[in-house]
């Protein structure tokens, strides 16, 4: 393959966008530039009506009213909204929130931040196929329990949580259910009211749509939900969440959304075959290669890949001239941590660095996967010629019996 | 991050990759790091027994590139040396040599550390 082929496998961090979406935003820069709030002339009636369109279009494909929607910045402020939205709103009635070991970092530090107000939170262990034992669930819910929040989708390994069992689960003990929904809304279906969510997450820019805008579905009806607004100051969205919509934004959402609806279906086939391709692939050229997660109840879209006795971000400079990925390895942040949700799946810390995310996306082509099979499986083998401990492995020495020195 | 030139060189065409004899009793063996923390380095010393220089040096990291770069840069500069004069080999020499950024400089005090254990071993094989 050509040197300067660029391949793009990391759509769990953001997704291209449609260039579909982006023709439908356009004019709403130049001719139609109003304010939704601006009640008082036609440019502002023209923004009101394209963003009821885009909001009808959002929620028909998650099926809810049309009213249950609230646009925000990103999922990541709607995880916030929900969270502390919810603890603020609900204080009378108690202050416990239930979540995972493996959420996202906006519910995880949204949920750090309701601790420091007071709030108490527990946060419940996924088994080692990165699902959520209900019996665990359950035994986590007090009499203070008022919300428990569950992702949908896990960004790192896909793994999709019985959605509709904790949706029960929450109905008996009557607690409110938050999902962030991020990376499952778009990709594949997801209706909130059918597994009992009464609020979820999710974005714009994860399925084809531009960045800067999202939304939280705020359930209206048995029960009705309402969340203390996080942001003031005019009072738009139903007073849960302030400030001048961005209309080109909630354009560009609403047919991504329109798109989503209609070929989520074919897209996910397809996809599911490369990926299955792709993982199929590095067995049959690699040992030692390790997928993480539960293969049965994942996106898709996404394989998490550990290549043991291989460091991830090592292994990436090999082919990141050429393939965008993502390693759960900790020399890839900043704070020199391998990844905390591998970690919470019980892997060792050194299959945690050796693991890479492939994310596959509406616009990854055939050719694509054959040369990310033969540029990682090149990679792999040149890694493991310069790794000791693969050394060591092919002589029959037991790594775990070493007693490394930590630093 | 964005590596240097040098370290993308050192990755791509890395020097002195392999083993020496260990058992040999003029070879000196440095194994440092740890699986879990994501750096494992094994730095090779040869010492000529007549000349007291080193006159081989291999290494094998498991690693990102600049851990993996450093090691490389390692074994160029132990080569030729006394074993008095690799002693004196300091990490801050390899962070500026390949412009390690901050987060990265303790790839450079593995090397460090590969070189003294190797010398260690050298040493104590040879008393």
């Amino acid at each position: 393959m050509s040197n300067n082929k660029k391949i793009y496998l990391d759509n769990n961090s953001t997704t291209p966008c449609d260039p579909r979406v982006v023709d439908t935003m356009i004019p709403y820069f130049y001719e139609m530039p109003g304010n939704a709030a601006s009640r008082s002339h036609p440019f502002g009636w023209q923004a009101e009506e394209a963003v009821d369109y885009a909001r009808e279009q959002i929620a028909n494909l998650i099926e809810v009213d049309s009213k249950e929607v609230i646009f925000t910045s990103g999922a990541t402020e709607a995880d916030n909204l929900a969270i502390k939205g919810v603890f603020e709103m609900y204080a009378k009635k108690g202050n416990h929130i239930i979540t995972l070991t493996t959420e996202h970092k906006a519910v995880l530090d949204s949920c750090k931040k309701v601790e420091r107000m007071g709030g108490e939170v527990t946060y419940v262990e996924v088994e080692r196929d990165g699902l959520v034992d209900l019996k665990k669930l359950e035994a986590a819910i007090t009499d203070k329990t008022i919300l428990i929040s569950v992702m949908w989708a896990n960004n790192e390994t896909g793994v999709i949580q019985p959605m509709k069992e904790i949706g029960d689960l929450c109905a008996k003990h009557g607690v409110l259910f938050m999902s962030d929904a991020t990376q499952a809304v778009g990709k594949i279906p997801v209706n909130p009211k059918e597994v009992g969510v009464h609020l979820m997450a999710f974005t714009s820019h994860k399925m084809y749509g531009p960045k800067g805008v999202g939304a939280l579905f705020v359930n209206r009806k048995n029960p009705r939900v309402k969340v203390t607004s996080q942001i003031d100051g005019g009072g738009h969205e139903r007073g849960m969440r302030s400030g001048t919509l961005n209309v080109p934004g909630i354009v560009g959402f609403g047919k991504a959304a329109e798109i989503a609806k209609k070929e989520m279906k074919q897209d996910g086939e397809r996809l599911s075959k490369l990926r299955d391709k792709l993982e199929a692939a590095m067995k049959a050229k690699l040992e030692e290669v390790y997928v993480n997660g539960n293969v049965d109840s994942r996106m898709p879209h996404v394989t998490n890949i550990s290549f043991k006795h291989v460091e991830g971000e090592g292994l990436m400079m090999t082919f990141n001239q050429n393939i965008a990925v993502s390693s759960g390895s900790a020399c890839t942040s900043a704070s020199l941590e391998p990844s905390y949700v591998l970690i919470a799946l019980g892997l060792g810390d050194d299959l945690a660095h050796s693991s890479i995310r492939f994310s596959l996306g509406r616009f990854t082509t055939d050719e694509e996967i054959d040369d990310t099979i033969e540029l990682i499986s090149n990679g792999v083998n040149h890694m493991r010629d310069l790794s000791p401990i693969w050394e060591m492995y092919k002589e029959g020495v037991d790594i775990d019996a070493i007693e490394w020195s930590e630093h | 991050m964005a590596y240097s030139e040098k370290v993308i060189e050192h990755f791509k065409h890395p020097k002195n990759v392999g083993t020496l004899d260990k058992s040999k009793k003029n070879v000196g063996t440095g194994l440092v790091g740890a699986p879990e923390c994501g750096d494992v380095m094994r730095l090779q010393i040869e010492v000529d027994e007549t000349s007291g220089t080193i006159k081989d040096a291999k290494f094998k990291t498991f690693g990102c590139g600049s851990a993996i770069a450093s090691s490389s840069l390692a074994t160029e500069w132990l080569k030729g040396k006394s074993v008095d004069e690799a002693l004196k080999i300091d990490n801050m020499d390899i962070v500026e040599e390949l412009a390690l950024p901050p987060v990265k400089i303790h790839c450079s005090v593995l090397a460090e550390d590969a070189i003294k254990g190797a010398i260690a071993d050298y040493k104590a094989k040879n008393v």
